[in-house]
């Protein structure tokens, strides 16, 4: 095991951040912590990363435990902080160079794992990194975490504010540097990168909620969901409300998720009430259930 | 629905010395619409948006917002408009009432109408409990369904929205989608500009920002059918592909 | 020790890009020292006075010419009566009246004692005291003419001397004054700011999580300022010296000793506040509430301790700055050795140590 929780609780001024919250990441996994700000996210990486103590449970970190051998973690692990943003006045050469002479290596020592993120932003090496747009920011900061060949990456939330180009490209990073055999734990409140995780952790108010792999999660979910479309989305969600067997429903996008409670469900008796509460282009149809759908549900 | 044009945009420019933000934009906003202004960081968005409320002169081009022009009638555009961006929403250190007492003021409410609206706000989000409470020790969601509110104390034609459901878990962000579509049902018009692009799906119509123009204007379903792919991202991912 | 000149030498280009974090390196000293050397000083020149001489002899008009052609008087106006006074003062043309009694020259004859009578105009109390005191000097030195010259006068002398500063040079106490502000301003407010931008950033959690040892960053983080501060206090003693002429008495390697545990003591305080403050506001507010306001009221710089209430004197004893002061006015003006500032010197090492102390207690491994 390369990351192991068990039982912690973390409070602060009384008020619970996170409670016993245990999990596993394999070596040469990539878990995903999903859940929305507030969550708790932030509190896991900084007691696995050994800068907060946990006032209840143990956890270690490559074998280390992280109250006892932190400085062994401290050696061995690559952090990115969520608001991590890089010394702006020093150009993206000197921000390399640094992190790496702190952590006693050189950029050529271990070129060959950065060397794929950074041919991308060595153009602009001479720039200053408060210059850089928030893709390729987040790109140094990867290779910054990386320099020193660590054993763990913790990514806290990396990819957010950052555009979908570039959120496309920082996944396709960690799955090759997954292959290289480097453990990957990283958070994101954006459901839809869930799926790219080989397992993942659903978190709310300082709880787990589920753990399993994205498809896992999807697979044993059992409610049938149901898109539903009309020209008036407010009077449509107001009358699905209202109407008798409902179970749950929620605007999605374009259209309207909707959980009936019985397991026989008939399309033409909603339809047929849609019509006479005068509602017009509707469509019913079943949807593919999203880890967004099953967090809501849980 | 009725197509009244609400925003009008001819050719609007925004030059910094030799940088052009925004490379002649038109584009319209009906009454009513929910219309997403999307784009990735730098690619203008935030430059065309601080011009259509009114804080950034054109360097040129026309806009008319509620039918004011930006560049000579800021004054009546400011009064049209409600603003809510997610960095700042309501002040921390005072209580809910505080708040609305506050925000209702500077667009001039009277004490009868912050009353009456106060009451109103209370019934609606059910906030009998918190409204003398500090804004600060809310939850996020809270925090952003209630900064909605108070940016539509005034009763604007139409409100802008800077990315306003980031970070919060999906059931508030549902119930948020919910008060805005009621509100849009009234007629006010809501202008989302956001780089999140699911939020994109929300929207009725969506305009893409890529490099200072407008790539793409349609609904989503229109834009995914077009591009045949499955979500917004997709559509924008294309689209920046194009660009490269 | 690589990695320590790695994190030192990306301290320097923090420094260096950040034009005000140069301009208070370098801009501040040089502007305090110019201001507190030409415009704000405790000299007077070209006073404005009036002169109410009820006895009109040949010794009166000596002693008003006497004034009259110092630099630091103007006779404005000669006026008959008392009731005159009022009114010169309440024109504000004249800053001072001077009143001769009446029989002066028989007086000194008679019983050997005459009075001048010194009013000033104190809403202004600097000057007024200033006034007065040169006013004294120039009727002191007049006395000891005349007693030179009848060497058999019982006059009393009275013996005020102005040491160490006999033209009163005001820049001479200013410039030990500056000097320590200076040294706080940089040592202090700059290395508990640049302390705490780092954990604005996230930066700081990261160096945490790297293997540098947390006093390794501490030192790295201080070491550029304790440079920057040493040549800053040069800068102000060569100006005080070349531009000012202010005399540097002592012995130079005693100065620059002082000068370094000075500096190391407002570092630790620095450090300090670093570790109670989470934002460079907080760091700044702290620093400079906490530090700047007493080192310019408490300290002796601008008003005397011995003037202070008593509370306010027993709290300026705790005030670094206050004993550094004494240290380097004794140094720069009286050539003072180890031998008579001993005691401060040891005062001052041992707040030195139990600040190191706490701000090492404080310093935590992990973020709280």
């Amino acid at each position: 095991m390369s990351i192991k929780v068990q039982n912690i609780s973390k409070s602060y001024n009384k008020i619970k951040a996170v409670e016993a919250i245990s999990f596993e990441v394999k070596e040469g996994e990539l878990f995903g912590l999903i859940g929305p700000d507030g969550a708790g996210k932030t509190t896991i990486f900084r007691i696995l990363t050994t800068l907060l103590l946990a006032n209840e449970g143990t956890a270690s970190v490559a074998g280390f435990d992280v109250v006892k051998e932190y400085k062994a973690i401290r050696n061995s692990v690559g952090y990115m902080p969520g608001k991590f943003s890089l010394y702006q006045d020093l150009t993206v050469e000197e921000n390399l160079k640094f992190f790496a002479t702190i952590f006693g290596t050189t950029i050529e020592e271990n070129f060959d794992l950065i060397k794929d993120i950074y041919i991308q932003i060595e153009p602009f090496k001479a720039r200053r990194a408060g210059a850089l747009s928030g893709g390729m920011k987040q790109k140094l900061a990867l290779c910054c975490a990386l320099i020193h060949k660590p054993k763990v990456l913790f990514l806290d939330e990396p990819t957010t504010g950052v555009d979908p180009v570039s959120r496309k490209e920082f996944w396709q990073m960690l799955k090759r540097l997954q292959q290289k055999g480097i453990t990957i734990l990283v958070s994101t409140p954006y459901m839809d990168e869930a799926a790219l995780c080989d397992r993942i952790a659903l978190i709310q108010k300082g709880s787990i909620l589920k753990i399993d792999s994205p498809e896992n999660i999807i697979k044993k979910y059992d409610k049938i969901i149901y898109d539903i479309k009309a020209k008036n989305k407010h009077q449509l969600i107001l009358d699905l409300k209202n109407y008798p067997s409902q179970y749950s429903v929620f605007a999605f996008g374009e259209c309207i998720h909707y959980i009936d409670k019985n397991s026989v469900f008939n399309s033409t008796d909603l339809q047929n009430y849609l019509l006479e509460k005068k509602h017009m282009e509707i469509e019913i149809s079943v949807s593919n259930p999203t880890i967004e759908d099953v967090f809501m549900d849980l | 629905m009725n197509k009244e044009k609400i925003i009008e945009v001819q050719n609007l420019t925004k030059q910094f010395g030799h940088f052009t933000a925004v490379n002649s934009i038109s584009f319209d906003v009906y009454r009513g619409e929910i219309f997403g202004f999307l784009g990735a960081n730098g690619a203008g968005k935030t430059t065309a948006m601080k011009m259509l409320i009114g804080i950034s002169k054109p360097t040129s081009g026309e806009a008319l917002v509620a039918g004011f022009d930006v560049k000579t009638n800021t004054e009546m555009v400011k009064r049209s408009i409600g603003y809510m961006s997610q960095k700042f929403s309501m002040y921390d250190d005072l209580t809910i009432k505080e708040n609305i007492t506050f925000f209702g003021g500077i667009y001039g409410l009277s004490k009868i109408q912050i009353k009456e609206k106060t009451e109103r706000l209370v019934e609606e989000l059910k906030l009998e409990e918190v409204i003398d409470k500090l804004v600060g020790s809310l939850p996020l969601g809270w925090k952003q369904k209630l900064s909605f509110s108070v940016a539509l104390l005034h009763e604007p034609k139409i409100v802008f929205l800077d990315e306003p459901t980031g970070g919060v878990d999906p059931i508030t962000r549902r119930q948020f989608w919910e008060m805005i579509y009621a509100e849009a049902n009234k007629g006010t018009t809501i202008f989302v500009t956001t780089h999140y692009m699911d939020e994109a799906e929300y929207c009725d119509r969506v305009s893409i920002m890529v490099e200072g123009n407008i790539e793409a204007l349609d609904t989503p379903k229109n834009l995914k059918s077009k591009y045949n792919v499955a979500s917004m991202n997709d559509v924008f991912l294309k689209l920046a592909r194009n660009a490269e | 020790m690589k990695r320590f000149i790695g994190f030192v030498t990306k301290e320097f280009y923090h420094i260096f890009r950040d034009k005000r974090t140069m301009f208070i390196l370098f801009g501040m000293p040089i502007a305090q020292i110019m201001l507190f050397g030409f415009a704000i000083t405790n000299e007077i020149n070209n006073v404005n006075i009036a002169i109410l001489d009820k006895s009109k002899d040949a010794e009166t008009q000596k002693i008003i010419n006497k004034i009259s052609s110092s630099k630091y008087f103007k006779i404005n106006e000669e006026i008959t009566n008392e009731n005159q006074i009022e009114s010169v003062f309440k024109r504000g043309k004249v800053k001072a009246v001077l009143v001769f009694e009446k029989d002066f020259i028989k007086n000194i004859q008679t019983i050997k004692q005459a009075k001048v009578q010194v009013i000033t105009d104190a809403t202004d109390p600097n000057v007024a005291n200033t006034i007065s005191n040169y006013v004294n000097a120039i009727l002191l030195n007049y006395t000891q003419e005349i007693n030179k010259n009848n060497k058999s006068s019982h006059q009393i002398q009275t013996q005020t001397q102005l040491y160490y500063n006999p033209e009163l040079k005001s820049i001479f106490t200013f410039v030990p004054g500056v000097m320590t502000i200076i040294l706080m301003l940089v040592s202090a407010m700059m290395t508990s700011i640049s302390i705490t931008r780092e954990k604005e950033l996230g930066t700081m959690e990261v160096l945490l999580v790297s293997p540098l040892k947390p006093f390794q960053v501490i030192i790295g983080k201080v070491f550029p300022y304790i440079f920057l501060s040493i040549i800053n206090a040069a800068i102000i003693l060569l100006l005080g010296f070349f531009v000012f002429g202010m005399p540097i008495e002592g012995n130079l390697f005693l100065l620059a000793f002082e000068s370094v545990l000075f500096i190391t003591t407002a570092l630790s305080l620095g450090i300090l506040i670093s570790t109670v403050s989470n934002s460079q506001q907080t760091a700044m507010m702290l620093s400079l509430m906490g530090l700047m306001l007493p080192v310019i009221i408490l300290s002796g710089f601008i008003f005397p301790v011995s003037s202070m209430p008593l509370p306010l004197q027993i709290i300026s004893n705790i005030i670094p700055a206050k004993w550094f002061i004494i240290i380097i006015k004794a140094i720069l003006l009286k050539g003072a050795t180890i031998s008579v500032i001993w005691k401060e010197t040891l005062i001052l090492i041992g707040m030195t140590v139990f600040f190191i102390a706490i701000s090492v207690k404080k310093y935590k491994i992990r973020l709280e």
